[in-house]
């Protein structure tokens, strides 16, 4: 597969919105931080050296076989680096795409590499749905891979060696994203974003560090990457997911038993206005969507999660631009982006 | 303003308490903040990372009048580390290990990885593990005065000692 077509499509790895727990888990992500021995780690090589990390990454990635795209962030265009972004394909941090920063990436968009970002390599699995294990288990599996060629730094007392020392040991970051529209709307969430902290969990927004969480979906992942094993981080995410999730169904029967009226009428009145608005903001749009996104997973309306979710990076600057095929303007914006909502809406039949 | 614990750093930490429904506030530094648990900073890497470097902050100062080292790999300083929160390549552990070590314990708990080991040079590195585990233990067992289990735990750290040549 081109990377063209990866560009052109809002459907990734993690948009089917099948798996586990989809009613109100995303999707699930495992990150592992590896350096190559030898090298500084990439903010302090020169281009030249960078090239031969790039050259051996590459390298080792066609052992991977077919099926893979490979392309340097300095050939795209800012708002092809935007769209990797909103697809998690790429960290915000690497927009700015420093010389020999590259991507590898699985026609299913379910793996993928970041090359000379913070470290040498960054590997992640994605899936739909609560995957923990599932996508652990193949990013180790690939990561093993990569080590029959790759020498990388490591130490027996340390671990694994990074750029940063938040991520030394393990450089494992396992991640999951989860739409609170029903803890959100019971006001239960303040409590939640108080309790994850203390018991070592980080919350974000939908696109990492420093980011709102936009239509109420929160990442939750862990911070500790030293002296605990993989499958330890796995077990804690998994379990504070599962209580995520136990509290944010009981939110969504809170609502149903004593706000129904009013829940589904946020929920239509949500789908009136993507279904027939000709201009909608960015931040209006994913209000509207995580309303719609809780009329699916409350059952009130038969909209296909998956729709949901391209909907949703369809929505986004970079993507929107890109299908626009330039530079828009706000009000050029905000049409096309109803525009897109609607016509989406109207092929489904509703 | 001062912290109103230690009376030495800055306060950085705001922390308002409501206790028996009476408002109380207290103005700490990252430190005693960290102490004194009132914030659990651990869940917050990147806090916990920047109060960090505020607290090398001093240090780099003594270490720039000090002529400051370099990692001799990659000729890094430690003041850079203070600017990025970044090192400059895997050799600055082990070089900058004194002055990391605090700051790992701090952001982790501990400075002892247990996870994965690479597979291809794993098996030299499972030995290593097993052998710092059995140091580790035999002082413990010194310390506790359990004569016969350090015994027990000397012969085996020789053992494989031994095996490994």
């Amino acid at each position: 597969m081109q990377i063209e077509e990866h560009l052109g499509s809002p459907r990734s790895a993690w948009t089917s919105g099948r798996g586990e727990m989809a009613d109100v888990v995303v999707s699930s992500r495992s990150r592992l931080a590896r350096n190559l021995e030898g090298f500084a780690f990439p903010g302090r090589l020169t281009s030249e050296i960078a090239t031969q990390v790039l050259g051996r990454v590459q390298g080792a990635v066609q052992g991977f076989g077919s099926g893979w795209s490979f392309v340097k962030l300095s050939e795209l265009s800012a708002v092809d680096r935007q769209v990797l972004v909103e697809k998690h394909l790429i960290s915000p941090q690497q927009m700015q795409a420093p010389e020999q920063a590259a991507l590898a990436v699985r026609d299913d968009e379910g793996l993928s590499l970041m090359v000379n970002e913070e470290d040498h390599l960054r590997l992640q699995a994605f899936r739909p749905g609560l995957a923990v294990r599932e996508t652990l288990d193949e990013a180790l599996r690939a990561d093993d891979q990569l080590e029959e060629t790759l020498d990388y730094a490591f130490t027996p007392e340390l671990g694994y060696l990074t750029a940063c020392p938040t991520n030394v040991g393990t450089g494992l970051r396992i991640s999951v994203m989860l739409h609170l529209g029903g803890l959100v709307r019971t006001r239960g969430i303040a409590q939640l974003l108080q309790v994850l902290p203390k018991l070592g969990l980080a919350v974000r927004g939908l696109y990492g560090e420093g980011t709102e969480a936009a239509g109420d979906l929160f990442q939750i992942s862990n911070q500790i990457t030293l002296g605990q094993t993989e499958e330890e981080v796995a077990a804690a995410i998994e379990r504070a997911a599962q209580q995520i999730i136990d509290q944010e169904r009981a939110a969504r029967r809170m609502l149903k038993e004593q706000a129904l009226q009013q829940t589904q009428d946020r929920v239509y009145r949500a789908f009136g206005v993507l279904r027939y608005a000709q201009l909608l903001g960015g931040e209006e749009a994913m209000q509207l969507l995580s309303e719609l996104r809780l009329g699916v997973e409350m059952g009130m309306l038969q909209v296909s999660p998956e729709v949901v979710n391209e909907m949703l990076v369809t929505a986004l600057p970079g993507f929107l631009t890109r299908t626009m095929g330039h530079d828009l303007q706000t009000l050029e914006e905000r049409a096309a982006r109803a525009r897109l909502i609607r016509e989406r809406l109207q092929k489904e039949g509703i | 303003m001062q912290c109103q614990s230690c009376g030495l750093r800055p306060a950085t930490v705001h922390v308002t308490r409501i206790v028996q429904g009476r408002v109380e506030q207290a103005h700490l530094c990252a430190q005693c903040a960290q102490e004194s648990g009132e914030i659990d900073m651990l869940a917050n890497p990147a806090a916990l990372l920047q109060s960090l470097l505020a607290n090398f902050a001093g240090q780099g100062q003594a270490l720039q009048t000090d002529k400051e080292t370099r990692c001799p790999s990659c000729g890094f300083r430690l003041s850079e580390f203070r600017e990025t929160g970044l090192l400059g390549c895997p050799s600055c552990y082990a070089h900058f290990r004194t002055e990391l070590e605090p700051m790992l314990r701090r952001l982790h708990g501990t400075t002892e990885h247990r996870g994965k080991l690479p597979l291809r040079r794993g098996g030299a590195f499972q030995r290593d593990r097993r052998l710092q585990t059995l140091r580790r233990e035999l002082q413990q067992a010194v310390a506790r005065e359990e004569y016969e289990q350090a015994a027990r735990l000397r012969d085996e750290l020789k053992q494989i000692e031994a095996e490994g040549g």
